[in-house]
């Protein structure tokens, strides 16, 4: 029993250190109070909403994000704008449809079933107007990278000026928290840059931590159930192990002392 | 083995059986004398058929959605994560049960270690869950295939591309395993196809390991033989059932917090990007179960050979029953096996840590080192082990130690370990 429970502590204690094994570059990335982590985590609505307009703002003129649509939008767990909001949201995007009875493609107002309007034809499109490089889908950018939101964070406030010795050819930039700190994106943010119709004051830190909150959220649209549905299901099998454990030590006190 | 006969009391539970024997097999299960010390260390089987039939059934529901296609998978994925009601959960129990699974197994396998389970008259028991462990690293690499982001595509390549060491027919082979040129479309569909057969044959498995298992009985913490039933087995209903009911429950915690909580932590931030052939990662690192293998594959520098000491690190578990000299089982009464267990178990620790990091420099030396030592602990040490080493008294009787009346008493009680054990 004893060698049992010890075995269960370290497992509980060697799960932070997994993420090392795998981390193969030690950079300490910038990092925030991030409403979503622990155990009851939950988006702030309003940075979502926030991130959002961001995302429209600056990103948007480069960055897909494919997967998600515009009923997404009035999703609980999600931003939550009202449906009235997320039709609006959607109606202001042209969308291509089609083809009619005519065989025509046509454009019209988007509808909230209507998927994220892409900013390029393709991919070979995007990267000819950026020089080489594609801009990725942003939907599950933040799973996709090692170091998740803090370096999404980090990377969008990394950005300054290369250290002496080091040359920058043309459309490349500095940031200290990008892999190898070259990169094809030119900073986007810059204080007072948007206006926030909550009043928020738009800092760079501000909107960096605001579009990253909607990233993760697009990531994992269904994270506020999963961490519900996770503290009901371990306090469900904690007070089950505890009733199982009383009838095993009651039904082997029949032979003997110890389990 | 239940050694009285069993009759069904009504009827047409004796017109049934009497056709179709169910009864006696489940007379047989419930009443099967159980060594009555066992230890929380022999409730990962039950725990291991928990895991095979939950990926089964997340499995099952997940192919329902998912599209096995070069084009669609990565998409159909995204679908069950977004879409689909409660694709993510099972989803994640799914991707996180492998990982259970192989935890499950590994403390399995380092359990018959340590208490000699693998040795006469055990022997097929063994070498059958050899071929189940085979086949679920099958199955498991082909599944991290099939989501079709970047880690399953240069995972796949990488792995398949190791059939090219084979002399003379290694190209043709792969292309074979390919079913083109390069890693696509048709090696996607059939890994599904793969993947979907496999854990049915490793189900089939798994009767036989339990029916050879049943045969001999359980191995026990003294590793003595036990007379059954007798004063030192208990039936395995209700005593082992509800242990292990304990048991599966405080592992399904561990289960539940990796699903709801750190959902992606076991795997790999760049299979949330999808393949591109023409953009090879900077690491192309396996699933962590798989690491100590891959470790032994990259410290042998010539290819070949690589995926012979490879192959070998694995096979060569399946002659342990041979290369284990002693005729003593468990590690409790043999004090240098013991210390030479905890090496091991280090040993592939470190053949596991070492295989997540860049083969170079120190990384390499470790790693030669290391799997060095691992064929040197099968091939040479445990054979030797056998002739050498003084083993200490073995009790007559599992009992024995409780209720007195032997010379071996007090060796038995002088080991701490024992005690503990029981």
């Amino acid at each position: 029993m004893k060698k049992f429970l010890k075995l269960f502590f370290y497992i509980f204690f060697l799960i932070p250190f997994l993420p090392q094994v795998y981390a193969a570059e030690k950079v300490e990335y910038l990092t925030t109070d991030w409403s979503f982590k622990g155990l009851f985590g939950k988006f702030d609505r309003s940075a979502l909403q926030r991130g959002y307009h961001v995302y429209t703002e600056v990103c948007s003129s480069c960055h897909s994000m494919k997967y998600l649509s515009y009923r997404n939008l009035a999703q609980e767990g999600g931003p939550e704008f009202t449906e009235a909001e997320a039709k609006a949201i959607a109606a202001s995007f042209e969308v291509t449809d089609g083809p009619n009875s005519d065989g025509e493609m046509f454009t019209r107002p988007g509808k909230l079933s209507d998927k994220f309007v892409m900013p390029y034809e393709n991919v070979k499109a995007a990267q000819a107007a950026n020089g080489g490089a594609y801009p990725p889908d942003m939907s599950v950018l933040v799973k996709a990278r090692g170091g998740g939101v803090d370096y999404i964070y980090s990377l969008l406030q990394g950005y300054e000026d290369p250290p002496a010795g080091v040359t920058l050819d043309d459309g490349v930039y500095y940031n200290k928290y990008m892999y190898g700190n070259k990169i094809k994106m030119a900073n986007q943010l810059s204080d007072g840059l948007i206006e926030y119709s909550d009043g928020t004051k738009a800092t760079v830190e501000q909107m960096s931590k605001d579009v990253t909150t909607f990233l993760m959220w697009s990531a994992e649209p269904h994270l506020e159930s999963r961490h519900k549905m996770g503290f009901k299901a371990i306090v469900y099998l904690i007070i089950l192990t505890i009733l199982v454990y009383f009838s095993m030590k009651r039904i082997w006190s029949r032979i003997e002392t110890k389990v | 083995m239940s050694d009285h006969e069993y009759t069904p009391k009504s009827n047409f539970g004796k017109w049934f059986n009497d056709r179709l024997p169910l009864l006696t097999l489940a007379n047989h299960l419930t009443d099967y004398p159980t060594p009555k010390n066992l230890n929380y260390w022999w409730t990962f089987g039950g725990i291991l058929t928990f895991c095979l039939v939950t990926q089964i059934v997340t499995g099952l529901v997940l192919a329902m959605h998912y599209i096995a296609h070069a084009d669609m998978a990565f998409d159909s994925v995204e679908h069950i994560m977004r879409d689909v009601n409660y694709g993510w959960l099972i989803r994640y129990i799914h991707a996180n049960g492998a990982s259970m699974f192989f935890l499950a197994v590994y403390i399995h396998i380092f359990r018959s270690l340590f208490y000699g389970s693998y040795k006469a008259p055990r022997e097929i028991i063994w070498i059958i869950g050899i071929i189940i462990y085979l086949l679920m690293m099958a199955a498991a690499f082909m599944g991290y295939v099939l989501p079709w982001g970047q880690m399953s595509f240069w995972g796949a390549t990488v792995i398949t591309n190791l059939f090219s060491a084979i002399p003379l027919v290694g190209e043709g082979i792969v292309t074979w395993l390919w079913g083109g040129y390069s890693v696509d479309n048709p090696t996607l569909t059939r890994f599904f196809t793969l993947h979907y057969l496999i854990p049915f044959l490793i189900l089939g498995l798994v009767v036989l390991h339990i029916w050879a298992l049943h045969v001999p009985g359980n191995n026990n913490p003294i590793g003595i033989d036990v007379k059954k039933p007798s004063k030192d087995t208990v039936p395995f209903h209700p005593y082992i059932v509800i242990k292990d009911a304990f048991a599966l429950l405080m592992f399904m915690i561990v289960f539940a917090f990796f699903v709801f909580y750190t959902p992606n932590i076991l795997g790999h931030a760049d299979n949330y990007i999808e393949a591109n052939p023409l953009v090879t990662p900077a690491h192309i690192v396996p699933e962590w179960y798989l690491l100590p293998f891959y470790a032994i594959l990259r410290s042998v520098p010539d290819k070949l050979m690589g995926v012979i000491a490879m192959l070998s690190a694995i096979f060569i578990l399946a002659a342990l029953p041979w290369l284990d000299t002693s005729k003593i089982r468990s590690a409790v009464f043999r004090p240098l096996y013991r210390q030479f267990y905890w090496i091991l178990v280090a040993d592939v620790l470190i053949l596991g840590y070492v295989g997540a990091m860049p083969a170079e420099g120190l990384y390499l030396l470790i790693a030669r080192v290391a799997t060095a030592y691992y064929f040197l602990h099968f091939l040479v040490i445990l054979p030797i082990l056998g002739f050498r080493e003084r083993t200490l008294p073995v009790p007559l009787s599992i009992t024995e130690p409780v209720l007195g009346g032997s010379s071996n008493l007090a060796a038995a009680r002088d080991d701490s370990r024992l005690e503990k054990l029981k």
